[in-house]
């Protein structure tokens, strides 16, 4: 049942126990108990709304930030991440396999406080060798939405 | 000037859901619970493949009975589905859509006069087919309260010397029942006895909510006597890219080519194209779907025992079929309230045989969004209904 209340709740976080219930053909208690369960092992870790910001008259800039580091003995790459992932401009910090060691997504107001950041701030951190900005111009598609397209039902109304 | 037409096919009136659709399309805001098709797209990598056998150019015919590859994909689908085995290059032939295979069946096994046993409620075009091909459809009326499955009783009545062949749609559109593994055997047992054939369309195979698919095909003695039918348009959604199939004894297979040969020359070669990725990558999708048609089938099943409203658990396709008797009034009527009072558009159960009588078909191929607010629209109508008597 955890996987599908899961798949459920990640694309609708709005939808209520008695609801889920229903369409899961379980108990209303059961799926409470899951849910806190859930929350409680810190498998569910909030819930968060979709914003399309584009379509707001809030300006914000949203920048995917390459880092390179030296690991810390002792501590690998963990030290320094926490360092990055507490600022609070920074949405998240992912370790990766490959060219870098870590990705940075950022939030910022405007191009200029995105790159003061990096410059005043990230890259000045011991054990930051490089980092490389990528701005995102747009979104397509985030979290398995799409954003550019509604869905439109195109379908005659009435087939056998 | 001579009549120009046909006097078989001026006899055979046209689809009741036309006559519903013309209403409908004119109604601009209707919210429509009216389709027979999947809401979902096609999943994309399907759709690329067919993309991509444009861009190579695979615009040419295929060989009459479909491509080599798809119909090797087909057989080990059934293999691994049914635990039967159809040999690809004399007992497969790709169809455009599970249509043209009901109809190519009929025509090459029934011979004039000979009776074709069609339990209804069922899809619109089996007894046409069925007429067009020379025969006699006999109807088996379908009982709500053994949830609209057919039994053996029912199947034995219906049987005279004549009888040739069986029509057997299920999971049913439009009732959302199917036949259990107990269920098939019992009515195999009387088809074996009788000497008779079976066309068992099994369009919605890959749509069932209560353990899966069993095809009479897979009981013994019963391959031989049976054209199984299936096809692309329900699992993966792909209605528009006409592409069904059919599996039989090469005796019956030879015939039906020749019909399909003659008629069609071969399915749509992208769609062929597009269809053998569907067999070989596309499980995950139909679990996806089925998973999501099966919570809106939870839903609908609560909604109406909230509302008081009469309904057999179905656990196929993507239909329910509830039952509007209370209301004293016909299905074409209701629906047709229904229509005019809360702009929502659900069949009348009477477009798939006169035994529809008293019930509706709605469609969950939709958002639950879409359902919940065509729900409460419904409740409203029923409440305002209830009120009045």
């Amino acid at each position: 049942m955890r996987e599908q209340i899961l798949s459920i709740i990640e694309k609708n976080s709005r939808i209520n126990v008695k609801e889920l219930a229903v369409i899961l053909g379980a108990e209303e208690i059961d799926v409470a108990n899951e849910l806190q369960a859930m929350e409680e092992e810190g498998i569910i870790c909030g819930y968060h709304t979709m914003i399309d910001w584009e379509k707001t008259s809030i300006e914000k800039v949203t920048a995917l930030i390459e880092v390179r580091i030296t690991p810390q003995r002792g501590q690998g790459y963990d030290n320094i991440a926490e360092r990055i992932y507490k600022y609070s401009e920074v949405n998240s910090v992912y370790l990766i396999s490959g060219g870098y060691d870590l990705l940075v997504t950022l939030d910022g107001k405007s191009l200029k406080a995105v790159s003061s950041f990096v410059s005043d701030k990230l890259s000045t951190l011991d054990g930051v060798l490089s980092t490389a900005t990528h701005f995102i111009l747009k979104k397509y598609k985030d979290h398995g939405t799409i954003l550019t397209k509604k869905y439109e039902d195109t379908r005659e109304k009435v087939t056998p | 000037m001579r009549n120009p037409l046909s006097d078989i096919i001026t006899d055979i009136k046209p689809s009741g859901i036309r006559k519903f659709f013309d209403i409908v399309s004119e109604m601009e805001d209707a919210i429509s619970l009216g389709v027979g098709e999947p809401d979902f797209d096609t999943p994309w990598h399907i759709r690329d493949e067919g993309i991509y056998s444009l861009e190579k150019g695979r615009t040419f015919y295929t060989s009459n009975a479909g491509l080599k590859e798809l119909k090797v994909e087909i057989s080990k689908y059934i293999e691994r589905t049914q635990k039967i085995s159809y040999d690809a290059n004399q007992e497969v032939i790709v169809t455009v859509g599970g249509s043209e295979a009901i109809d190519i069946a009929l025509r090459a096994m029934i011979n004039p006069g000979e009776e074709v046993l069609i339990p209804q409620p069922s899809y619109v075009s089996y007894e046409p087919c069925a007429i067009l091909a020379g025969g006699v459809p006999v109807i088996i009326e379908l009982k709500e309260e053994n949830e609209f499955r057919l039994t053996a009783k029912e199947l034995r009545d219906a049987i005279t010397e004549k009888t040739k062949v069986l029509i057997l749609p299920f999971p049913n559109n439009p009732t959302g029942a199917i036949m259990e593994k107990e269920d098939l055997e019992a009515i195999a047992e009387v088809i074996r006895e009788k000497d008779i054939f079976v066309i068992s369309d099994e369009i919605y195979a890959e749509l069932t909510y209560k353990g899966k698919h069993v095809s009479i095909a897979s009981l013994p003695g019963m391959q031989e006597r049976t054209v199984l039918i299936n096809g692309f348009s329900k699992s993966y959604a792909m209605t528009g890219w006409r592409l069904g199939y059919a599996c039989a004894p090469h005796m019956i297979m030879e015939q039906m080519l020749k019909i399909h040969q003659f008629a069609i020359m071969c399915a749509p070669t992208t769609s062929q194209y597009a269809a053998v990725e569907a067999l070989r990558n596309g499980d995950d999708d139909v679990a996806m779907m089925r998973e999501a048609y099966n919570q809106r089938r939870r839903f609908l099943m609560h909604s109406f025992k909230e509302m008081g409203l009469k309904c057999f658990e179905p656990y196929g396709a993507f239909y329910v079929f509830p039952c509007i008797k209370e209301f004293g009034m016909t299905s074409d009527e209701f629906a047709n309230r229904l229509l005019q009072e809360e702009k929502v558009a659900v069949v009348p159960g009477t477009a798939f045989g006169d035994c529809g009588e008293g019930f509706l078909r709605i469609s969950y191929a939709y958002s639950l969004e879409n359902l919940k607010i065509a729900l409460n629209k419904i409740n409203a109508f029923i409440t305002r209904l209830r009120n009045q008597k």
